[in-house]
């Protein structure tokens, strides 16, 4: 039976819409059993295979140069992309080190050099196509849910 | 294995990111360096100038899984730094919300992060529904998070970043009925977590930490929020000089800094709290779970799993008890007057001590705050106890993969959360 594959995947943020995901799936992981394959969720399993994606699911902001190639893959591989929560959807609180007055950033400076920070840091659409969002802090379960199936229903899973 | 050279570069089913290298060269472990590779967000910086008001909210969003933790720690240093006293309803109901809290972080934990490695599977999602046990444990991990979810939402508002708790008490105050309702799920889920208890002091691993100290709070009733500091010796310090202890490390090649403890490596969370004040326990908790009680204090970095399935109980017990008790009363908070002072916060998190220190203006500003996290804590005490299995078994293991796996299985045994642990810079106090 053909399945929806999705990934589920954390930059720079808190990981709280990770929490509200896995909350959901108190009520909701059997009903999805038979339509969604976790092909990548690493709060869940270890294996992960980022290759040809259904849907992939982006927490978090982008504060490195690593991060932004992961990024890049995590959207070469996946057909679509759904930016979860704040952090993804508009960039804040993470971004908020690209708010810090000449004296803060001074004083944050050898950490950014020695682990090779970008300059800035940046929401999910600054790096890719983002197909769809879901916004809040945490992300809202309702909307959460209408992606979900929405791309059920986009993908002919029934 | 006489030589490895190991990388594994995301340890996973943890919160966050983290990586660990391991060389060893004729049988000897030559080098192990434990990374929490989260990148900082910069807390310490951007909580200057904010208001008392506005902080905890902001605090909060340093970590999903503790959010609601760090909310409760910085209600504390702000109301400290004011001289502000929460009512005794206010009191009531933060402790309800962080057995909720205790109920779910923990469930999560051990049912989704560490029961895998117990059955040889990879996640929790591999579980055989046809197998009766198997199917029972899926039920079984759904029922204890969703009841410790259900008690956050009721309480707080939403089980993470709590919306309805603010300095001076709750902007809206739940029900007695839905409070009541919560009482039916907690009664529901208590067998299941004494079959959990069963499973991890049954199943689980052995790694005795001899060289480690314990640090936790606690107070007559193991209520995480409130109480003395207890050291391992067993002698008691107010909890304000938490921070008299705590000795900042840098790890060079981690995103956030280590800790020491008086001079020494210890740890905190669960077994900490369990060896240093299990006869502070519900005394319903004491009595169900007393054989399973007589495997502390223990110096087994697994029994961590184990004192956080007994945790569940006593959350589940101490919940029940504040539910029937409570008279609910319509209060508004108590507004916050806002003044110069310096405020400590110290609380148990679910994976141990969490110490806030901030500095208010006189307009109600924080001037600069200081927070230290139980994962920063406990990083040089991990790097430590994977360097013991190395030594102890480098000639018996012969495959990388074991190696690996165990050394994955002794991360999740401390229940780190990197999200916590790497957005601090070293911060000096004048």
């Amino acid at each position: 039976m053909k399945k929806l594959k999705v990934g589920w995947f954390s930059f720079s943020c808190c990981e709280d819409s990770t929490i509200i995901f896995t909350e959901i799936l108190n009520d909701y992981y059997r009903i999805w059993k038979e339509k969604v394959e976790f092909v990548s969720v690493g709060v869940l399993q270890k294996r992960s295979k980022i290759k040809d994606l259904d849907v992939a699911f982006v927490e978090g902001a982008i504060t490195s140069e690593k991060q932004e190639k992961q990024l890049l893959n995590i959207r070469a591989e996946s057909k679509k992309l759904v930016a979860i929560g704040a952090c993804a959807c508009v960039g804040m609180p993470s971004t908020q080190r690209n708010l810090f007055d000449e004296a803060t950033k001074k004083e944050i400076e050898n950490i950014l050099i020695r682990f090779k920070y970008a300059e800035k840091v940046k929401k999910l659409s600054e790096v890719v196509t983002v197909d769809d969002q879901v916004p809040g802090c945490p992300m809202d379960e309702n909307a959460f849910l209408q992606i979900i199936n929405k791309y059920l229903n986009e993908f002919n899973i029934s | 294995m006489h030589n490895l050279d190991l990388t594994i570069a995301d340890i996973s089913k943890i919160e966050g990111k983290a990586s660990c290298k391991i060389k060893a060269k004729d049988g000897k472990v030559e080098k192990v360096k434990f990374t929490i590779a989260e990148y900082k967000r910069y807390y310490t910086q951007a909580i200057r100038g904010k208001d008392i008001v506005a902080l905890p909210q902001l605090t909060a969003r340093i970590c999903g899984t503790c959010s609601n933790a760090h909310l409760l720690c910085a209600l504390k240093a702000v109301e400290n730094a004011i001289g502000l006293v929460p009512s005794p309803q206010t009191v009531l109901l933060r402790k309800l919300l962080n057995y909720g809290l205790i109920i779910r972080d923990h469930a999560l934990h051990l049912y989704v992060f560490v029961l895998p490695d117990l059955y040889n599977r990879d996640s929790i999602l591999d579980f055989d529904e046809k197998n009766p046990s198997e199917h029972k444990l899926l039920d079984d991990t759904f029922a204890v998070k969703a009841a410790g979810n259900k008690l956050g939402k009721v309480v707080g508002g939403r089980s993470v970043h709590a919306p309805f708790l603010t300095v001076g008490g709750f902007i809206k105050i739940p029900s007695h009925q839905d409070l009541f309702n919560c009482i039916l799920d907690l009664e529901a889920i208590r067998p299941k977590v004494l079959d959990l208890i069963e499973i991890f002091t049954e199943e689980d691993e052995t790694l005795i930490r001899k060289d480690l100290d314990f640090a936790a709070l606690s107070d007559s009733e193991y209520s995480f929020l409130y109480g003395d500091l207890i050291r391992t010796d067993g002698s008691r310090v107010p909890a304000d000089h938490y921070g008299d202890f705590l000795e900042h490390v840098t790890v060079p090649y981690s995103h956030a800094s280590g800790y020491k403890f008086g001079g020494n490596v210890y740890m905190v969370g669960a077994l900490a709290r369990l060896n240093l004040a299990k006869d502070k326990l519900h005394n319903k908790t004491i009595k169900t779970a007393a054989k399973y009680l007589e495997l502390f204090p223990s110096k087994n970095i697994f029994h961590n799993n184990l004192a956080q399935a007994i945790e569940i109980l006593h959350a589940i017990d101490s919940a029940i008890e504040i539910i029937e008790k409570i008279e609910i009363k319509n209060e508004k908070p108590i507004s916050p007057v806002r003044k110069e002072g310096i405020g400590i916060g110290v609380i148990e998190a679910p994976r141990g001590a969490l110490y806030y220190k901030l500095e208010i203006d006189n307009s109600g500003k924080v001037r600069k705050g200081q927070i230290v996290v139980p994962t920063g804590q406990n990083q040089i005490g991990i790097e430590g106890s994977i360097r013991q299995y190395l030594t102890e078994n480098l000639d018996r293991v012969d495959s990388k993969e074991e190696i690996e796996q165990y050394v994955e299985r002794i991360v999740r045994a401390y229940d780190p959360c990197m999200s916590c642990a790497s957005h601090f810079l070293k911060f000096k106090w004048v």
